[in-house]
């Protein structure tokens, strides 16, 4: 049994591949930078909030955490849609990846929350700062910097899930690969191609948080903690 | 001469323990206090009520002005006037030195950036640090750790400063570098209370010593108390710390 490549068959197709890469990388960011917002302000709030807060937020994670991503896919996208209201697939694929995300977000910047020790609180209390510039200066900077290595892992995990968007047509790279395959025949070379890119891509938002990371944590620059 | 600070029957309790029972005592300006006594006595509780980190139960505490019994208290212009430095240093360690102090400076009291930066070169100077100003506390002894930690509460210029054993943790060496901060502090005129186990410099530097003992200040006199102890417990206590 002999296999005969033929990725020349794909040469046309470079456009589009190279959409859906573009397409993934924006629907990433988004999700990213979102997600990270949702899930500090959920961590705060299950560390430091009202009871019924921390309950809300408790919940939130754990429904998030305990079902599968195609499914809060297709409850938001289906769900937007029930209630009349018409949304590009591609902002649904968002809202669904940021929902996502900000409960792994919450999770993980609560773990750094709770590593701050309370007489960093005392410190910063007895030299006069106020609740909120505690909160910034000594409590969620030095958390989220002790975090950034599992931060970066589940942005990556983030970039490679948003895969799964394709199944309500977000036109994304896997989503734009399902096409090109059924127009060549060439299923096995596509996905190959496709994850050959992904590769790529996981490799560069890792360059990228790490140089993010250097741009703003200056003590990880000036003493070389490794990514 | 006026009392910084003066604790009057003071009562606090931990659950169902009276840590403490009664205590007062006052502390004129420029007076520096060593507070001594064994360990549970009651001493770092006493010195956080000075500070509002705890709240009391009954007697009055009266700091530079501020009724800090008072349940309507506003801390914050308490801590304008009173600086505090622990034993483990709180320094913040995702800031270099000279951040750790300017950040006070800058969210309290609204100081600029490049002012900030001069008080904070200013008062490393003070303690000898001017050439660590860019260095993060991971990459200072302790000993330079607590000299920052000292130079942090400085820079809000206090009226008074408390110490709470903050050479506990250090060697003899570093102790010593960190007691002679102290030393040229209270030689500058500032109100000081300091809970400390060392006992040479309670008697060489404090002008005023308070053995506390059971949660009460049980003696209290001049460094020289300690050469002539009037109660068989701080006879005691003296003698087994020399
Ligand atoms: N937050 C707290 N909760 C419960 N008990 C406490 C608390 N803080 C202190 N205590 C208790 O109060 C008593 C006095 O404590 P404190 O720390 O004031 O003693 P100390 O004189 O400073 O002792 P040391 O020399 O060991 O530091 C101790 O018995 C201690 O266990
Ligand atoms: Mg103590």
């Amino acid at each position: 049994m002999t296999y005969q490549f033929d990725f020349a068959a794909l040469l046309p197709y470079w456009r589009e591949f190279a959409m859906g890469v573009w397409l993934t990388l924006q629907l990433s960011f988004v999700a990213t930078v979102l997600g990270f917002v949702l899930g500090t302000l959920c961590a705060i709030g299950r560390s430091d909030g009202a009871p019924w807060v921390k309950a809300l937020v408790a919940c939130y994670v754990e429904v998030i955490r305990n079902t599968p991503l195609l499914v809060q896919i297709f409850i938001i996208y289906f769900g937007i849609a029930t209630l009349g209201l018409h949304v590009d697939a591609n902002v649904a694929a968002v809202l669904a990846l940021v929902v996502n995300v900000g409960a792994y977000t919450s999770e993980i910047v609560r773990a750094g929350l709770e590593s701050i020790h309370k007489s960093q609180l005392e410190a910063a209390e007895c030299l006069g700062l106020s609740r909120p510039q505690t909160y910034w200066h000594v409590i969620v900077r030095p958390a989220i910097e002790r975090v950034y290595p599992a931060l970066t892992s589940q942005y990556v995990l983030l970039m490679l899930a948003s895969s799964i968007t394709s199944q309500i047509s977000a036109e994304e790279l896997t989503a734009v690969a399902n096409r090109i395959q059924s127009d060549t025949f060439r299923s096995f070379e596509t996905y190959i191609v496709v994850g050959v890119l992904y590769l790529a891509l996981s490799f560069v938002v890792r360059i990228a948080f790490w140089l993010f990371g250097l741009v703003v944590f200056v003590r990880r620059r000036k003493l070389g903690t490794a990514l | 001469m006026s009392a910084v600070v003066s604790l009057t029957n003071v009562e606090k309790s931990f659950g169902a323990v009276k840590v403490l029972n009664g205590v007062s005592f006052e502390v004129a300006r420029g007076e520096v206090a060593a507070v001594i006594g064994q360990s549970g006595s009651g001493k770092s509780t006493a010195l956080r009520c000075i500070n509002a980190l705890e709240t009391i139960e009954g007697g009055q505490i009266m700091v530079c002005g501020h009724a800090v019994h008072d349940p309507k208290l506003d801390k914050k212009t308490l801590r304008r006037d009173v600086g505090i430095v622990f034993q483990s240093y709180n320094l913040f360690p995702h800031l270099t030195a000279e951040q750790n102090i300017m950040l006070a400076p800058t969210c309290v009291k609204g100081i600029g950036k490049a002012a900030a930066r001069d008080l904070a070169r200013e008062v490393l100077a003070r303690v000898g640090l001017e050439a660590k100003a860019d260095h993060f506390p991971e990459q200072l002894s302790g000993g330079q750790q607590q000299r920052v930690a000292i130079a942090r509460s400085l820079a809000m210029q206090p009226k008074l400063m408390l110490f709470d054993e903050v050479t506990s943790a250090l060697d003899p060496q570093l102790t010593g570098e960190v007691l002679k901060v102290m030393e040229d502090l209270a030689r500058g005129g500032m109100t000081m209370i300091l809970v400390t186990h060392e006992m040479a410099f309670a008697r060489k530097v404090a002008s005023k010593v308070i053995y506390m003992h059971q949660g009460t200040v049980w003696e209290t006199g001049p460094g020289a108390m300690l050469d002539d102890p009037k109660t068989p417990e701080l006879r005691a206590f003296v003698g087994s710390g020399l």
